[in-house]
């Protein structure tokens, strides 16, 4: 970006910041930076007020929570005193979960919730694949078996654990 | 005219994923194992999400071309029954599981070859979508393919219940691959996409699929009359009571929100 200055990249890492406070609805203890769904922040700064854009990309075209993000984005950049925001949504290049921070993952695991494995395998349309070994976040066994393809949510499946036996949802690759 | 052509051809693609997911919706409540009916719904959600992406991006083109507000809302909801451009394939009845099964598997098995194609769009938009899409429709793939296979080469009640979908719905594959007017314009103006070439891919998935789910290859039913016409706006009975569920609340209370 042209005319980059220091001030402008300080409020640009505010702001990315400040984002670390807004949760995905469905996975509260995953923020929608560790999610990474926010692709850019930009600001251009006009007299003292900031017109902020905040650029994200949906996780599945489908997913009820982008809504929700939204408007969390926008709230919580209004509570920090920023009026002018606008969120741009991009579709490419599409969401994977290879975005995901490290962070989140230990947060997904930490909160019961498997976090997803590299992107492969299971991005195919092969019949009957099994994912790779899905680790229990309970036990941590890797022995364990999906149930169904699609969970509680979009981006989850239903596995179960056969040495501790609980059920687990399990953030699938995507 | 190019943009007459982006527009249909953008609302026929989200035509088709909105009422077939409107149809997986019914299965809500009365999936036939709380998995699956999960599974189905879900696939739903993901056709609603594609369905929004094309109408919001059909609305952009609309209000450019013609200075009037349309809306994702108003597309889907204010069109009638002729102005609907979705294939015949979509709008037919759940029927029992192994039909709904079977139209989805033929449905995403056609989506997943249109979708590969349709990111070399040279509309960016479209290509973006269809990128986005590709990654939820192979889920889609794989799940209707394991159970055409789980129900083909189960039971003989299953078997059974899978040919006689077959009987119902071949009739409507012939119109995946028979080009709409806008279809061709689309693809002469380079953002559509050549669907008679997908035709070839779409049958050696459904072969090799019903090889091993133990039902007779395509080739068996070259002499079946394909039926066509809901791309242009004609469509079986069955449309009318689709919107009739799905505009209920917009046509009643006009302007109505959550």
């Amino acid at each position: 970006m042209e005319g980059v200055n220091t001030v402008t990249n300080i409020s640009v890492q505010k702001i990315w910041s400040i984002l670390e406070e807004v949760c995905d609805p469905e996975v509260p203890v995953l923020s929608v930076i560790d999610l990474g769904v926010v692709r850019e922040v930009k600001v251009a700064s006009v007299s003292e007020e900031d017109d902020v854009e905040v650029v994200i990309t949906p996780t599945y075209s489908g997913c009820p929570a982008m809504d929700v993000i939204r408007m969390n984005i926008h709230m919580v950049l209004l509570l920090h005193g920023y009026k002018n925001v606008q969120i741009t949504t991009v579709l490419s290049p599409a969401w994977t979960t290879d975005w995901m921070t490290e962070a989140g993952k230990h947060k997904l695991k930490a909160y019961g919730i498997a976090p997803p494995n590299p992107k492969q395998q299971v991005c195919n349309t092969h019949l009957f694949a099994e994912d790779e070994a899905v680790q229990c976040p309970h036990c941590n066994s890797y022995n364990t078996r999906r149930i169904s393809e699609f969970g509680s949510t979009a981006c989850k499946s239903l596995y179960q654990c056969n040495d501790c036996q609980e059920p687990f949802d399990y953030f699938k690759c995507h | 005219m190019t943009k007459d052509t982006l527009y249909n051809y953008t609302l026929h693609l989200a035509d088709n994923a909105l009422i077939l997911a409107q149809r997986n919706s019914e299965w809500c409540g009365h999936g036939p194992v709380l998995e699956q009916d999960i599974a189905i719904t879900n696939i739903s959600l993901d056709l609603i999400g594609q369905a929004r992406s094309l109408y919001q991006y059909a609305a952009e083109v609309f209000n450019k071309k013609e200075g009037r507000e349309a809306t994702e809302d108003s597309l889907a909801y204010l069109r009638d029954v002729r102005e609907f451009k979705n294939c015949l394939l979509v709008e037919q009845p759940n029927g029992d599981w192994a039909q709904t099964i079977l139209r989805q598997f033929f449905f995403s098995t056609y989506q997943y070859g249109l979708y590969q194609q349709l990111q070399q769009s040279t509309d960016a938009t479209l290509a973006a979508i269809a990128e986005k899409s590709l990654k939820e429709v192979t889920y889609h793939v794989r799940w209707s393919s394991e159970w055409v296979i789980r129900l083909g080469d189960g039971t003989a009640e299953s078997h059974d219940r899978l040919e006689n979908a077959l009987d119902e719905l071949w009739m409507f594959t012939g119109e995946l691959f028979t080009p709409a007017g806008y279809e061709l314009d689309a693809l002469k103006a380079g953002f559509g996409v050549e669907l008679t070439a997908l035709k070839a891919a779409w049958e050696q998935k459904v072969n090799e699929i019903f090889a091993e789910a133990t039902l007779p290859d395509a080739a068996s039913r070259a002499g079946v009359w394909m039926q066509t016409g809901g791309k242009e706006g004609v469509h079986s009975e069955q449309l009318g009571f689709i919107l009739a569920e799905l505009q209920y609340m917009q046509r009643a209370y006009p302007g109505a929100e959550w």
